[in-house]
């Protein structure tokens, strides 16, 4: 038998029918589903008069649209303001009664972003196949699982059928060796390859993140990596199951127990490339090339080190690039600046399903213990992944030092990643965020967004702008 | 799903690479739990000078008069010429609900991102990749005449420009079959039930775990 790499043997374990085309037929483990994508599924389903193929298979919370502050999560779905979002909210609500699918909704302490949710839970496993209507899934090829987005067609298919209509995609491993220099985390790598290949760089790839940088990473940090492979164009980002995988699932609550347990410890043993298996494509890093980085533009790959020039529209040679950064350096307000540290920051934002579980808000706690955030600021937010990512940081008094430094402590949800609740950006203003997309728009009209890891927002927080965490750290 | 077979329109060139589905559909309004009326609200922001909100009507809003759409000349246009990587971005689907629901039954492009792609199929709207010189001489064309239309056909997996050049395309036959007859893919997925519960039960063997209840 020839050589496999882990997105091959995902493939080929959930593979129901290969069909004649190219086309095949796979089977879905795990649906999470969310209040966004999934309403006009629900009643699709109704509108044809079908029912879910397994139920088990369904994982439901509200996240896009909450609320974060305490005032309106006391009153639960009735605290949020805006009627649109309540009706999307309880429409999730009344559809998983309805179709009898587990739900952690508004009052439920397990409740928040599903991409932490579902890690968290348990109910992501390695070797499983996980989709859901959310490009962002691909956070969960960090357990050896193949995950990916799907729009809300496919989540009514995937609902009604157990299965997607999908086609295989090429095979690329990224490579990042050696090891990271300090308070350089995941997100700076996953944005170093970003700028490496692209935005486009993945399309038609599931990519497999190796080497002894990825490696050395916890399952926050391959969850925050694998999370953004798709602003690399591929839908799938994968990591190879090691012990750190098999410690982090055992014991949490939908976890295999006892005698599945031994059974699915063996299995996914062999949830990792073949040592002779061939990628379509190889990407190599060096981890010791990787600084803290900081996205200068409205693409995730306009991303540059901390301490470069932010590079000009006239210097580039590539049409298309020249008139993309002409549009960038215009809307993000960028003239008569050279560096980083030459923006004035708005607003801080640390959360988002790249960046909200517990080691984020441990290493943010960490850079702004003692310190006071920069007067300038208007306002500095931290939103926890979900209700259980809230009660650990408060175990450890984490709220405490964020509270004291000037940062507002905040209830889970996805918040101003995406600013589909209150938490949004004003036009014109510049945000050091720890969430994935740097769109126009993307967190609140005329909005600027600069992507940066925990550490980095943190360190932007106290001093007002851009600043190398190590420098800050270090007074 | 309405079919697609043979479809002629004015075209609107699009000159902007990297459009995301931000971009397509702006956030607020993928509040709605309806497929249709996203049609106002495409390209919301490059569209309108002011911040769109739902349920706004749109009829009296201040027009950004350098944007494509906005132009006398391409008002009813059905073909959306785009740069590369169209579509990047999230997996939101009420990105081709509103390029349908405005009035556009393909999009051509040198590249797509893949979920934004694949959303296009389940909806009637046709994706198609070109070779960015064959982009190049749509959008050259396009440009120098008013009113110049495009011909789209999936059966012949042609692109005929207004000056009569035939570019041909790719597209997967799965796709193309539904397509072209309008078929629901569940539909179809469901005649291979048998095929479905016989991969369950030899993976419930494999791997009893994956199909425990949960508890609530």
């Amino acid at each position: 038998m020839s050589a496999k790499t882990l997105y091959d043997k995902l493939w080929d374990s959930h593979l129901v029918q290969q069909r004649d085309d190219g086309s095949a037929l796979i089977y879905i483990d795990l649906q999470l589903l969310h209040e966004v994508t999934s309403p006009q599924a629900f009643e699709g389903l109704r509108m044809a008069g079908r029912k879910p193929w397994r139920i088990s298979s369904s994982l439901a919370t509200p996240d896009h649209n909450v609320p974060t502050t305490k005032e309106e999560r006391v009153f639960g779905v009735d605290g949020i303001a805006d009627p649109v979002s309540k009706i999307q909210v309880t429409t999730l609500d009344d559809n998983c009664n309805e179709f009898g699918i587990t739900e952690f909704n508004m009052k439920d302490i397990r409740q928040g972003i599903v991409h932490v949710v579902g890690p968290e839970q348990g109910a992501t496993l390695p070797g499983m196949t996980v989709v859901c209507g959310d490009s962002h899934t691909s956070t969960h090829g960090a357990f050896g699982a193949l995950a990916h987005g799907i729009g809300t067609s496919e989540v009514e298919h995937v609902l009604a059928t157990q299965c997607l209509v999908q086609k295989k995609s090429r095979n690329m491993l990224v490579r990042v060796d050696g090891e990271l220099s300090s308070w350089v985390s995941a997100k700076d790598v996953v944005l170093a390859i970003i700028g490496a290949i692209g935005t486009a760089g993945g399309t038609g790839y599931a990519i497999e993140f190796g080497g002894t940088g990825i490696q050395s990473l916890s399952m926050e940090g391959r969850m925050t990596v694998c999370n953004m492979a798709i602003e690399a164009g591929a839908r799938v980002g994968l990591i190879a199951v090691d012990d750190t995988t098999i410690d982090y699932v055992k014991g949490r609550p939908y976890a295999p127990k006892g005698e599945h347990w031994d059974m699915a410890i063996s299995a996914w043993k062999d949830l990792v490339s073949d040592k002779d298996a061939q990628f379509d494509e190889v990407v190599v890093l060096k981890a010791e090339d990787i600084k803290p980085q900081v996205t200068w533009g409205t693409s995730p790959e306009m991303v540059i080190a901390i301490d470069e020039a932010i590079p000009r529209a006239e210097d580039q040679t590539d049409p298309v690039k020249k008139e993309g950064y002409a549009r960038a350096w215009k809307y993000m307000g960028l003239k008569g600046k050279t560096t980083l540290a030459d923006i004035t920051l708005d607003r801080v934002f640390i959360g988002s399903c790249t960046n909200s579980r517990i080691e984020d808000l441990r290493i943010a706690a960490d850079v702004v213990k003692g310190r006071k955030v920069a007067s300038t600021l208007k306002q500095a937010i931290v939103v926890p992944g979900s209700g259980l990512v809230k009660a650990q940081a408060e175990k450890e008094g984490l709220h405490i030092i964020f509270e004291a430094a000037g940062l507002e402590w905040r209830e889970p949800g996805c918040s101003m990643c995406l600013a589909m609740n209150a938490d949004k950006l004003g036009a014109g203003e510049h945000c050091a965020s720890t969430s994935n997309r740097n769109f126009e728009g993307r967190q609140g009209f005329g909005g600027r967004t600069h992507l940066v890891s925990p550490a980095m927002a943190a360190a932007a927080a106290i001093a007002g702008h851009f600043v190398d965490v190590n420098e800050l750290v270090k007074h | 799903m309405r079919p697609f077979t043979k479809h002629t329109g004015l075209a609107a060139p699009l000159d902007l690479a990297n459009v995301d589905t931000d971009m397509i559909i702006p956030k607020q309004f993928l509040k709605s739990i309806k497929r249709t009326g996203f049609g106002k609200n495409l390209f919301d922001e490059l569209r309108y000078e002011d911040e769109g909100q739902p349920d706004q009507e749109c009829d009296g809003r201040p027009l950004r008069k350098d944007f494509i759409l906005n132009q006398a000349r391409y008002t009813g246009a059905s073909v959306l010429l785009a740069r590369q990587n169209f579509g990047c971005g999230s997996s939101r689907e009420h990105a081709p609900w509103a390029l349908d629901d405005y009035g556009f039954r393909s999009v051509i492009a040198p590249s797509f991102a893949d979920i934004f792609y694949n959303n296009c199929f389940k909806n009637g709207l046709l994706p198609i990749v070109l070779e960015a010189e064959e982009i190049d001489q749509l959008f050259a064309e396009v440009t120098a005449r008013e009113g110049a239309q495009v011909v789209v056909d999936l059966e012949a997996q042609t692109v005929t420009s207004p000056s009569g050049a035939e570019f041909t395309f790719l597209v997967d036959n799965f796709r193309k079959h539904c397509l072209l007859n309008g078929l629901d893919d569940i539909g179809l997925t469901l005649q291979e039930d048998s095929a479905i519960r016989r991969y369950e039960e030899k993976r419930m063997n494999a791997a009893p775990w994956l199909f425990l209840s949960r508890e609530q």
